[in-house]
């Protein structure tokens, strides 16, 4: 008896026992779809992250406030809070930074948006024209800030996406006027759709030039005029490492601070984010494939279960195959083909329901599901082989039947 | 009944050109050990048949006659004893080797017929040809059509086990002992499932078989059955008490 010969007869005999044979597939394949959907989620959430994240500026770096931790340690309390506009200037000196391309300093606030009877919150950000370089973002409808109005002081804002859908709808903002806490702005531009990157939705804010919110925002007492933070791109991606340096030592110097432990700034380069992102989304995802496993693996103790029933109530077909000749590797042959049948079967349709479920699911929980081939591929063969390794117990059992018991058991 | 195979001789010799054994068994004994309490089936069978004999074995039950048959029928090994098929001693094989036995030189035919309920008639007829490794499948069909012809069953052979009446099962079950050619058919209360017209049908075709010169081993408890054979052995307890021709 061959092989082709051993897998027709196990075909036939999981064939006779469809609804079992079927419930069994069934508890294998939702394990199977359940792993190729948990690690497509946890990939898909990996790669949105990272593209959220490098969309923020591939060179860019950015400086906050406060100040590093080392240790338990944090640098001097009273020195935070105070980035300045003559930082941003030092930062964008040739001679001293030649590694820093542009420097958008920022002065964030919340800040309550009118137009007509629709109103809404968002951060208003005071920057100037780099900012859009510096973050890699660009103006679609109208135009940037510009200098002079940067110089004068001028009472323009660029939106966000999301901010002008919610006051002026679908139509062009361009040119109609808004209150930003009350006081009248000229909408002159609108910026790309650039998504969520991490907790910070990128579409729903408003930049006005920097001057014009230093004048209107700013808050008196000792941090008055200081800066929210600094956005800082190097001139290429190579150079990271050297505008870090170049900005560290001169911010390091500008506020005459000798030990760099003790600085009253942080600066976080981009690619920090994106590891820190990928190490996050990688614990997520490894943690959704642990779960789908055992899943897997009690699809798995079905099929040792159903192969175990089907031995014992096959005791007397097993019997007769052994006085019709059959040897004992025939017979565990026979039995490890059923349930690596069983496995295969399981291991195809799951990932089927996997590929359906990466089409479907996405509609419902605005998740992104990346199916990878080594997940498909992999769910097949570890269904086969859970078929194989649950099914050798069983088989063996079968095997090691005496044939006079098997034949005599009525 | 059309022949089957080559028949290994024509019956009708002399008897000084008596036929060497078949099967032989020499002081077979088998010892069923449980714990403290042993159980001796056999108590030292010595027995001899002969090419193309027709021999039933009476007893009744647990005289021992059906440990006797797993033995006959390789399913078993002897405790002590020597159990020489076609002079070759069987009682030291494997069970690989045993299995190799049962398929190419014994044909089975069981009192509950033991047919695979979801195999149409010609493919339960086929099993034994498929472990023999017979090759391709139209041969094992060609085979099976012919064993399944041999017993009257032409026109059944699509039909399963279920659909059969229990003499057309035991027909069935006597071409698949047949199909593979064995040099003996061994019969284990072949009739006892049977009402009495099925049971005359199902003797008469054991009667044809042995004519054409098969070897034939008919066990049974039924006088009437055991006396349709040409030898009669009866066992009791283990051991063997009479064995002698049948008178018609």
């Amino acid at each position: 008896m061959n092989w082709a010969e051993t897998a027709r007869s196990a075909f036939e005999s999981l064939r006779e026992r469809r609804a079992r044979s079927g419930l069994t597939v069934l508890g294998l394949l939702i394990g199977i779809a359940a792993v190729i959907l948990t690690v497509g989620l946890g990939e898909g959430a990996q790669a949105r992250v990272s593209s959220a994240i490098s969309s923020l500026g591939p060179n860019l770096l950015t400086i906050t406030p406060g100040s590093t931790t080392t240790g338990l340690v944090r640098g001097g309390l009273g020195t935070a809070g105070d980035l300045t506009l003559a930082d941003a200037q030092a930062l964008s000196s040739r001679s001293d930074a030649p590694d820093i391309a542009h420097v958008a300093p920022v002065i964030q606030t919340g800040a309550t948006l009118t137009s007509g009877s629709s109103n809404w919150s968002a951060p208003v950000m005071g920057t100037t024209p780099v900012f859009t370089t510096v973050r890699n973002r660009q103006v679609v409808v109208g135009t940037n800030l510009t200098a002079a109005e940067l110089a004068s002081q001028a009472h323009v804002a660029v939106l966000g996406s999301e901010v002008s859908q919610e006051l002026f709808g679908f139509a062009s903002p361009v040119g109609q006027v808004m209150d930003i806490d009350g006081v009248p702005f000229n909408v002159v531009g609108e910026l790309n759709t650039a998504g969520a990157s991490g907790a910070s939705n990128e579409d729903n804010l408003v930049l006005i030039p920097i001057s014009t919110a230093l004048d209107l925002f700013s808050k008196p007492g000792p941090y008055a005029g200081s800066l929210s933070e600094i956005f800082v791109s190097a001139t290429s991606s190579s150079t990271i490492g050297a505008a870090y340096e170049e900005a560290n030592d001169l911010l390091l110097q500008l506020h005459s601070i000798t030990i760099p432990s003790a600085a009253d700034f942080t600066i976080t380069p981009a690619s920090t984010l994106l590891s820190t992102a990928a190490t996050v989304s990688k614990a997520l995802t490894t943690l959704l494939a642990g779960i789908a496993a055992i899943a897997l693996l009690v699809g798995g103790i079905g099929v040792m279960n159903i192969m175990l029933v089907s031995v014992t109530e096959r005791v007397k077909e097993i019997g007769l195959r052994k006085a019709l000749g059959a040897t004992p590797g025939l017979v565990l042959r026979q039995f490890l083909l059923e349930a690596a049948m069983l496995g295969v079967l399981g291991g195809v349709l799951g990932v089927l329901l996997g590929l359906v479920g990466a089409v479907v699911l996405p509609l419902l929980i605005s998740q992104q599901i990346d199916v990878s081939l080594v997940a498909v591929v992999g769910s097949v063969v570890v269904a086969a082989g859970i078929g194989l390794v649950f099914g050798v117990y069983p088989a063996y059992r079968a095997a090691r039947l005496s044939p006079i018991d098997a034949l005599r058991s009525e | 009944m059309s022949s089957i195979g080559h028949p290994r001789h024509q019956s009708g010799l002399a008897l000084e050109e008596m036929p060497g054994p078949m099967l032989e068994l020499r002081e077979v004994t088998k010892t069923y050990g449980m714990g403290e309490v042993e159980v001796h089936a056999l108590r030292g069978i010595n027995l001899v048949v002969r090419e193309g004999e027709y021999v039933a074995i009476m007893g009744q039950s647990g005289s021992g006659k059906s440990t006797l048959m797993h033995i006959l029928g390789c399913l078993d090994v002897p405790s002590t004893g020597t159990y020489l098929l076609e002079g070759r001693d069987v009682s030291v094989l494997n069970e690989i080797e045993l299995a190799e036995v049962r398929n190419r030189r014994i044909g089975f035919v069981f009192q509950q017929f033991h047919l695979l309920p979801r195999l149409s008639a010609w493919r339960n007829v086929e099993l034994p040809l498929l472990y023999a490794g017979r090759r391709p499948r139209s041969a094992r069909r060609e085979r099976a059509m012919a064993a399944l012809g041999a017993v009257g069953l032409a026109d059944r052979v699509e039909h399963r086990p279920t659909e059969l009446s229990g003499g057309q099962q035991q027909r069935v079950a006597i071409a698949r002992a047949l199909a593979s050619n064995p040099a003996i058919v061994l019969a284990d209360e072949p009739t006892g499932n049977l009402a009495s017209d099925q049971a005359d049908e199902i003797l008469a075709i054991f009667e044809a078989m042995h004519n054409q010169g098969r070897t034939v081993v008919l066990i049974t408890h039924e006088p009437d059955v055991g006396e349709r054979a040409k030898r009669l052995v009866r066992i009791k307890d283990g051991l063997v008490v009479s064995d002698g021709p049948v008178r018609p």
